[in-house]
């Protein structure tokens, strides 16, 4: 089975270098014109309506908006686990709608890592456990993972728990063990919704400095679904959206100005 | 993956022995019923099997089981002696009687009379005496298992029945307990005694002529079924091998009693509740940490492998679930067998209750897949 999922991750990666549209040099993200509507009938309702992003490597872009106005759909197409109506969106230049939706999973098992606004720590593997996930799910022997988990652990400041429970750990303890679990692939791509919405101030600026520090390369970009302006300076570009469009992309300053 | 599988079934400890109380009780209920079911179904011919040592039995050809024994005249007794392939063959006389106890209760036995020459037919094993004390005068055999229960004297305190007490059948004809034996246990109620045939033709008050069953012994390397089919087309009865008799017994039983169904509905109760009970605890289950397998999916995990993870959830608490409650119906079984109620465990009850285990925790974890499977992993950002 393994032989197999390398054989599709081989195919997923080939169709990214040949058969897909070369993403723009530069970017690791590219969206031009995305639309997603949920329901139909009278309750269709149209979360995107032509949405154009494009997030530089190297670069940390923050989503702000008012609820409703789409930003958890948009990172949730950018990161592979939502379907686009309509437009164009290639990330590392891979355009998903040109692969299989097993070769996606498997694409973004190794591309892609997750903090999630709920952390989804689960709750029966120790802190370790779960940052080893991902890693498990390439593959990696559960020893071999936990180890190399209980390191990113440590970069995070979480050395010595990392055989705790989910539940022996504070919200703060466990976004980091959620941030640990987005790291320990090397993913290219981290996506982050609302990361610092349960913490304190001085919490949340630890959070942003360590996914800054950690997480940020010259080939990596990260993507931050947020409403917390106290965290706003911490990104290179913040992109406005509202009512299903991106209205503005600017610098922090132009906007905290 | 197979490590987050596990952990997340067993890392609560609550739902997880939950889990296999579920399973582990509709096991224990069909493996229990079952082996009752099937225990009373071989208790049906154990008159048959303690009576095993000739090969095939001559009877008329409306008799429906063993107990229902019809006369056959005398002579085909000899005539049967003639038939080729026989080596040799004597009459079994089977009937309900009246027996008076010592202190005057009545009760209604089965006598069982053997070939005064052979005493071809008597019971398996002996505790008191020999089967030969059946030739002394008015010798009568009792079963020595229901001495203190079935055959107390009631009216003189409970007095068990003992050698040298005198018993009298149709209100006339005298016998006396000369020895006891033991039987395989028998699912008809009325106790068994043993005589002559001679005897029991003196108390039992039936037709002087007729004999209830002829025993026939092929000779060596003769085909039962060749034999039997001679037997039945030269004599114009019925003949039948002990097995062949042994599986009509049952059969005709466990049909027109009621049992079969009776049994067949609380087994198939025990399957329906463990079903439900099981797919309900495990679907919870499954429903508690949706948003894990979400979450597991966002990060990379094929539907093959959530897949093969909920299948090996299933396995285990499955397995698991199986042993406790076989093993709980079969200690619960060797008890009540200990207490002479009717249960056997034969390897066939074991892969029926593996096979209903199994289709249980299949359609539970098809459930359950049809969630996680249609799960779209944008949830986990909801």
């Amino acid at each position: 089975m393994r032989e197999m999922e390398g054989k599709d991750m081989a195919t997923a990666t080939k169709n990214s270098r040949s058969d897909a549209k070369p993403a723009p040099t530069g970017l690791a993200v590219h969206c031009r014109g995305v639309t997603k509507h949920y329901g139909a009938g009278d309750n269709k309702v149209m979360a995107l309506r032509g949405v154009d992003l494009e997030i530089a490597y190297g670069q940390l872009m923050m989503l702000v908006g008012p609820s409703g106005c789409g930003k958890t759909t948009l990172i949730s197409v950018i990161a592979g686990i939502l379907d686009r109506d309509e437009g164009e969106c290639s990330v590392f230049g891979v355009d998903y709608e040109t692969i299989s939706q097993r070769q996606r999973t498997l694409w973004r098992g190794q591309n892609i890592g997750f903090v999630f606004q709920a952390f989804n720590l689960l709750p029966t593997l120790t802190a370790a456990e779960n940052a080893a996930v991902p890693l498990m799910i390439l593959g990696e022997g559960r020893h071999s993972a936990v180890k190399k988990a209980e390191d990113v652990l440590a970069r995070v400041g979480l050395e010595g728990r990392s055989k705790s429970l989910p539940s022996q750990l504070s919200g703060g303890q466990q976004q980091r063990v959620a941030i640990a679990r987005a790291l320990v692939h090397q993913p290219r791509l981290i996506v982050c919704d609302e990361p610092t919405s349960a913490l304190d101030e001085h919490t949340g600026h630890s959070v942003m400095r360590l996914l800054k520090g950690v997480a940020m390369a010259e080939d990596r970009a990260l993507v931050i679904v947020t409403h917390d302006a106290r965290i706003f300076s911490f990104a290179d570009r913040i992109a406005t959206m509202n009512d299903g469009v991106v209205t503005r992309v600017a610098a922090p300053d132009a906007l905290t100005h | 993956m197979s490590y987050v599988a596990l952990r997340m079934l067993l890392g609560d400890k609550l739902k997880y022995l939950g889990l296999i109380a579920g399973i582990s009780f509709a096991a224990m209920l069909i493996t229990q019923q079952a082996g009752i079911l099937v225990g009373l179904a071989h208790q049906t011919g154990a008159f048959i099997r303690d009576t095993s040592q000739a090969d095939i039995w001559l009877m008329d050809p409306e008799v429906r089981f063993s107990q229902d024994a019809l006369a056959l005249k005398d002579t085909l007794l000899y005539r049967a002696r003639s038939v080729e392939g026989v080596e040799w063959a004597v009459p079994l006389y089977f009937g309900f009687v009246k027996m008076k106890l010592p202190d005057g209760t009545r009760k209604v036995v089965q006598v069982v009379g053997l070939d005064d020459a052979t005493l071809t037919g008597g019971p398996p094993e002996m505790v008191v005496g020999q089967l030969s004390d059946l030739r002394k005068d008015k010798a009568l055999l009792v079963d020595a298992t229901i001495m203190d229960t079935k055959l107390a004297l009631r009216r003189e305190g409970g007095r068990p029945l003992k050698i040298g007490d005198r018993v009298t059948f149709s209100d006339k004809q005298e016998a006396v307990v000369t020895a006891t034996y033991k039987a395989s246990r028998s699912f008809f109620w009325e106790p068994m005694v043993y005589t002559t045939y001679s005897r029991a033709k003196q108390l039992a008050p039936t037709e002087p002529k007729m004999t209830p069953y002829v025993l026939v012994k092929a000779k060596p390397g003769v085909d039962l079924h060749d034999l039997t089919q001679r037997l039945e087309a030269q004599l114009g009865v019925r003949a039948r091998t002990n097995a062949e008799f042994d599986r009509a017994t049952v059969n005709f039983i466990l049909k027109e009693t009621g049992i079969l169904i009776n049994f067949g509905m609380a087994v198939a109760l025990g399957f329906a509740v463990g079903a439900l009970v099981a797919g309900q605890m495990l679907y919870n289950f499954t429903l508690d940490n949706l948003r894990y397998y979400g979450a597991l999916k966002a990060l990379g995990t094929t539907n093959a492998r959530l897949m093969g993870m909920v299948l090996l959830q299933a396995a285990v608490v499955g397995l698991i679930g199986y042993g406790i409650g076989v093993g709980l119906a079969a200690g619960l079984g060797t008890l009540v067998a200990k207490g002479g109620l009717a249960f056997l465990l034969p390897w066939q009850i074991l892969v029926l209750t593996a096979g209903a285990i199994l289709v249980i925790c299949l359609a539970s974890a098809g459930l359950c897949l049809s969630r996680v499977l249609k799960l779209e992993a944008a949830a986990v950002f909801k």
